[in-house]
């Protein structure tokens, strides 16, 4: 054999052990974290099985069981672990107990499916644990529950493999130190928690199609991954509205990304996109998971509410058969919920579509503190109070209404304020035309 | 990206099945299915019934020529499917592996084209995509009527 069939065999034990551990990473970590009653411990010793698999199994061959495998493992080096630590306890006891019980059979059963899903649910607990920063909470979901590699997410988060390390540490480490147990969060915490884990699946979907950071502007994959999340989280608990509300926000999202960047890879908005190349599959997915939410009985959280809006689009031949009145209520909901300048913003779009631009000119004044709606406190403008997004809309507005110096002046304000060239180059553009109307810019 | 798994057994596996208790293989395949539905990776899939039930559209002839039972002189039946949406081509390998499938079954393994796959100014493409949408409209009309 050459060394380049070597090389390549190799390579390909590789991936197929990586795409091994996609499937079975969580299972695996969360058997040991309820071994171990450590979380922190359970990702060293299946980090520590697992690289003992990428030594062994190019010259062995991959086991029928490689879950059972990498567990066997582990739960050895676990052993070790507690001789080296001469913690001669209750638990080594109990280790070599098990150990001697539960020799490693190559015919083991696969797992059952029953009997594991309450231990993945803790480790998506854990790792979305509001204790950690957002960045960790999002490396250690992907690390522990999806099974990515670091390189992998140095990748995908473009930043250097050092620092994915010293983020996946160091959350261990708060974790530790905060003495957060192994465990579904009890009853009075437990809205908080799943929360926490549906805002952690929502921001590695939106990093992914947003992409703050980098030049491209959506790394898909990201995106793909928290679905995959979150037809995890639908499964494991399937009586939460929001699970499925989330699930049906992505599923319809994502369904518009073949027409979301034109050939050069400059975004297009919602208004322009050929409305042929969304995925109608994603889209009969994304409903199916809305009616679920709905089916719970217990009425449409922020999620679910933002999934109805995606819907009306995804089920509108174009801008103007929108059903803009559904989205209008939809909004006024969230902001019952989950105010922010932000929706209101959105719903005065709305407002535009389906009742024209004076309805609308009159909430965005309310926002800006030109009207009778605006004295109140400049806080009041929140996150918009210097981004273009504001100026924007308003000079859309004006400039329907054919106020049209008004107009140029609100885009040449809201071109000061852009970060990006492409949109002050559209914006510019717009103030230059003396604002003659755009529609639909969302 | 999504593969489809094309189950396809043949006369022994069929004679074979018929030896095991029919709530055993249903266990068993319920629970690969679980698996499935756990990992967040199953988009869709379905069992289909006997191919004696089926016919045969054959479009050699002119008109094409309507034949009951299954295809041709084939050994091996198509009898199910799954689509799976996984990272990698060696992950859908891992997860057919561990169906519960026996001797003289199979599993065919292929990728769906996704509309990245061909060139978005195609005119054919546009046209599938329209008639896919006219579909999907159809069949929204027809769950509100």
């Amino acid at each position: 054999m050459t060394e380049g069939t070597a090389g390549r065999g190799q390579d390909a034990t590789r991936r197929a052990v990586a795409a091994v551990w996609r499937i079975d990473a969580a299972r695996v970590v969360a058997t040991l974290a309820r071994y171990t009653g450590d979380f922190g411990l359970a990702e060293d010793l299946a980090q520590e099985a697992l690289a003992q698999a990428l030594e062994r199994w190019p010259d062995q061959g991959i086991p029928r069981n490689p879950a059972a495998w990498l567990t066997h493992v582990a739960k050895r080096r676990a052993a070790d672990h507690w001789r080296r630590q001469d913690r001669q306890a209750a638990g080594t006891a109990a280790l070599a107990h098990d150990l001697e019980l539960n020799r490693f059979e190559e015919n083991q059963p696969p797992w059952d499916p029953d009997e594991i899903s309450d231990d993945v649910l803790r480790l998506l607990f854990t790792a979305c644990h509001p204790v950690l920063s957002e960045p960790a909470r999002v490396a250690l979901t992907l690390r522990v529950v999806a099974g990515l590699g670091t390189e992998e997410l140095a990748r995908l988060f473009l930043v250097p493999v050092s620092t994915v390390q010293q983020r996946i540490v160091r959350a261990k480490q708060t974790l530790a130190e905060a003495g957060v147990p192994f465990e579904t969060p009890p009853r009075a915490e437990r809205g908080r928690r799943l929360a926490s884990v549906l805002g952690v699946i929502y921001l590695i979907f939106t990093e992914g199609h947003t992409a703050t950071a980098g030049t491209d502007w959506m790394r898909p994959e990201l995106s793909r991954e928290a679905i995959r999340l979150g037809r995890q989280l639908v499964a494991l608990q399937p009586d939460e509205p929001e699970t499925h509300g989330l699930l049906a926000l992505m599923e319809l999202t994502a369904a518009r990304f073949p027409a979301r960047v034109d050939a050069t890879g400059a975004p297009i908005l919602l208004a322009d996109q050929d409305r042929r190349r969304w995925d109608r599959g994603a889209i009969r997915r994304g409903r199916a998971s809305l009616q679920r939410a709905q089916d719970c009985g217990r009425g449409l959280g922020p999620y679910a509410l933002q999934a109805a809006i995606a819907e009306c689009h995804a089920i509108a031949p174009d801008v103007a058969h929108t059903d803009w009145r559904r989205i209008v209520t939809a909004y006024e909901a969230l902001e019952l919920i989950a105010p922010s300048p932000v929706i209101t913003l959105n719903r005065a779009v709305a407002v535009a579509e389906a009742s024209g631009p004076q309805e609308a000119l009159a909430i965005v004044d309310g926002l800006a503190g030109h009207g009778p709606a605006g004295h109140g406190p400049a806080g009041r403008k929140g996150g918009l109070a210097t981004s273009y997004l504001l100026p924007s809309v308003r000079g859309e507005l004006l400039a329907r209404l054919g106020r049209t110096d008004e107009a140029r002046a609100e885009f040449i304000e809201a071109a000061r304020r852009a970060h990006n060239a492409r949109e002050r180059d559209v914006l510019l553009a717009k103030a230059a035309r003396g604002g003659s109307p755009d529609r639909g810019a969302q | 990206m999504q593969y489809m798994l094309i189950m396809r057994s043949n006369d022994e596996a069929l004679a074979a099945s018929q030896e095991i208790p029919f709530e055993q293989i249903i266990e068993a395949m319920g629970k690969y299915n679980e698996s499935l539905v756990q990992a967040g990776v199953l988009v869709a899939g379905e069992g289909l019934s006997d191919a004696t039930e089926g016919f045969v559209v054959d479009f050699t002839a002119e008109p094409p020529l309507v034949t009951d039972g299954p295809y041709g002189e084939t050994k091996e039946l198509f009898n199910g499917f799954w689509i799976l949406e996984v990272a990698s081509r060696e992950e859908a390998a891992e997860w057919a592996k561990r169906c519960p499938l026996g001797p003289g079954s199979k599993l065919e393994v292929r990728r769906i084209h996704s509309t990245e796959d061909f060139p978005a100014d195609n005119e054919w493409i546009k046209k599938e995509e329209g008639w896919r949408e006219e579909a999907a409209r159809r069949a929204t009309t027809a769950e509100r009527a």
